[in-house]
């Protein structure tokens, strides 16, 4: 076995816990009134700067009007967001997004656990596996964009010539659903191997007493899967839904823009891209911000999620 | 007790093949011709072009001005994957020490201050974030490209978590021998963390050379471009030419993924301890 030194998941979801409690930290401490200034400055520096002005500029401006040409805003108070939520494109790409999301989510983990749970049962070659599971890992969105995009080319690609053998005529960037389908597995196969490593060490941190009392009980593998395996593993697949689904949301950006290209017009397209579209292509600032703070919602209201529940594990664990 | 089974087997290639067979496809075509690419399709045996392939994307300037080639925007990825790497590192150790070792003031509410930055990822406070960039004059800067990606907490909270776990007695021994806080941090926790160090340098120096969405508006400027936008920029000039430049913009995504792939691969064991570890 490799990696057993891989704390197990409760262990690390209490500890991140445990990190967020702000209570004194050490029983000793330095008491010196500048010094920490002097340390904790750079960061409150980088933080002020560019992540407390731009999110109370994001929330300020989405109450504004601003003229295109730069001759000054208008308060408008919620209009912004009355038109966002009144637009049936608007309300259309929410659509969309919450089904890419669920299953880009769905596909990527049930890839991830089936290739962990086998990983973790094989001996020879194990480590050749993980290696080649894990390397997709560090690809960045656009260049899995790119990559995606070549295999659905309508000159080279073989995705095309094999659909063409069925009488499907794809045209990626063209046709919608054919479109979807190809953000949707290049965004699944960059985000597998994520939940390859994460199902993987919580499988690994399974007690191996627990997999042998489960062994002597039950002579089903499957049933010792649904019994056993999955209860222990569901903290990691719950982090992992989060986590999921924040990679659906936001991280596709890139293969988005790459595959569709700048045509969005007839393409698939996710909240965030339509944040970027309508704010960089279209002009719409005050409208743009108004998504975005939709959007700090949404990330709010995963993360209170994440929380309640990680709060709930400890009790359990 | 684990008995191997062919169909174990069988899954894993199957997976390991889904995931790698592109990775590997992108290679080999990158190394065929643009008009062979055109004619038979990817590929997954090497052709014989592959030198002036990579050569050209290195060296051919491209893009509008002609101000950018393959190896300028290698070290520009490099700048922004390091520089944000150490940046990362060095901001967030500080920060953590002040906020475990220290009794002060506002302790509190700077540990939520920061612990904040963890709700909202760039994305979705990115046109905002441009007009604060535009405001300082950092477009078409490497502060403005590097600097913005560092405020979040990631960092922070990992070193933090690591801190609480050295033991105390090792601040008391080093009070006794009379280490200031500058000393103890340097002398000591500074050696001490350097796994840690390690695993995250790992996981930030792939997370800042994948950039993609920050440095595409950031700059403007072809001399600052990174590979990611290099990859934006050669599609765009595709549009309406006769026979794409296929095989250019395979070696233009091989670059873009050999350095973050290898690292992971290579520090595969540090890496993965780090990024379960971390939480991020």
């Amino acid at each position: 076995m490799t990696d057993t030194s891989l704390p197990d998941t409760p262990t690390r979801l209490r500890r991140w816990l445990d990190s967020l409690r702000s209570a004194p930290a050490k029983r000793v401490q330095f008491d010196r009134p500048l010094t920490p200034w002097a340390f904790v400055l750079p960061q409150l520096l980088v933080v002020g700067v560019f992540f407390y002005w731009p999110s109370v500029q994001a929330v300020t401006s989405s109450f504004y009007i601003e003229d295109p040409f730069g001759f000054g805003a208008t308060f408008v108070g919620l209009e912004n967001y009355q038109t966002v939520l009144a637009s049936g494109e608007y309300r259309s790409i929410a659509g969309f997004t919450l089904f890419f999301a669920g299953l880009v989510t769905a596909l990527a983990l049930g890839a991830g656990l089936l290739l962990a749970v086998k990983a973790d049962a094989v001996i020879r070659g194990s480590a050749h596996y993980k290696t080649s599971l894990i390397s997709v890992y560090a690809i960045a969105p656009p260049v899995a964009g790119l990559i995606g995009m070549m295999f659905f080319d309508m000159h080279i690609g073989p995705f095309v010539t094999l659909a063409g053998w069925f009488g499907w005529q794809m045209q990626v960037g063209i046709d919608y659903w054919d479109t979807v389908l190809a953000l949707v597995l290049v965004s699944v196969w960059k985000q597998i191997p994520y939940n390859f490593i994460f199902f993987l060490s919580g499988l690994q941190s399974v007690p191996v007493s627990v997999r042998e009392a489960a062994a002597i009980d039950c002579r089903s593998g499957w049933r010792r899967f649904y019994t056993v395996t999955l209860p222990l593993l569901a903290p990691t697949a719950f982090f992992l839904l989060i986590i999921n689904v924040t990679y659906a949301l936001f991280d596709t950006f890139g293969i988005i823009d790459v595959m569709v290209k700048d045509k969005p017009a007839n393409n698939p397209i996710t909240l965030v891209y339509k944040v970027y579209l309508d704010g960089f292509k279209g002009n719409d600032i005050g409208g743009s911000a108004a998504q975005s703070v939709i959007l700090m919602g949404v990330v709010f209201a995963l993360t209170i999620l994440q929380f309640r529940f990680l709060e709930k594990r400890i009790h359990y664990g | 007790m684990h008995r191997t089974r062919f169909f174990d087997h069988l899954i894993l290639l199957l997976g390991a093949a889904f995931l790698v067979t592109p990775v590997l496809v992108a290679f080999m075509t990158s190394t065929h011709t643009a008009a062979d690419i055109h004619m038979n399709g990817l590929s997954l045996m090497p052709g014989g072009h592959g030198v002036e392939t990579y050569h050209k994307v290195l060296t051919q300037r491209g893009g509008f001005t002609g101000e950018v080639t393959g190896a300028r925007m290698l070290m520009n990825s490099t700048i922004l994957g390091l520089g944000f790497a150490v940046g990362k590192i060095v901001l967030s150790m500080m920060a953590a020490y002040a906020l475990v070792y220290f009794r002060f003031r506002f302790a509190t509410a700077i540990f939520w201050m920061i612990f904040t930055t963890l709700l909202l990822p760039l994305e979705v406070r990115i046109m905002p974030s441009y007009q604060v960039m535009s405001d300082l004059h950092l477009l078409n800067t490497y502060t403005g490209l590097i600097v913005p990606l560092l405020a979040s907490a990631t960092g922070t909270f990992y070193f933090r978590q690591f801190f609480k776990s050295v033991p105390d007695e090792l601040l008391e021994a080093a009070r006794i021998d009379g280490a200031g806080p500058v000393r103890f941090f340097i002398d000591i926790l500074v050696p001490l963390s350097r796994t840690m160090m390690a695993a995250i340098f790992i996981i930030m120096f792939v997370y800042g050379w994948n950039q993609y969405l920050w440095p595409m508006l950031m700059t403007t400027e072809e001399r600052f471009f990174t590979l990611m936008r290099g990859i934006k920029s050669i599609l765009q000039v595709w549009i309406g030419s006769q026979i794409p430049d296929y095989n250019e913009a395979f070696a233009l995504a091989v670059l873009a993924m050999l350095p973050p792939v290898a690292v992971v691969v290579v520090f595969q064991r540090m890496f993965i301890k780090g990024l379960t570890e971390s939480d991020k």
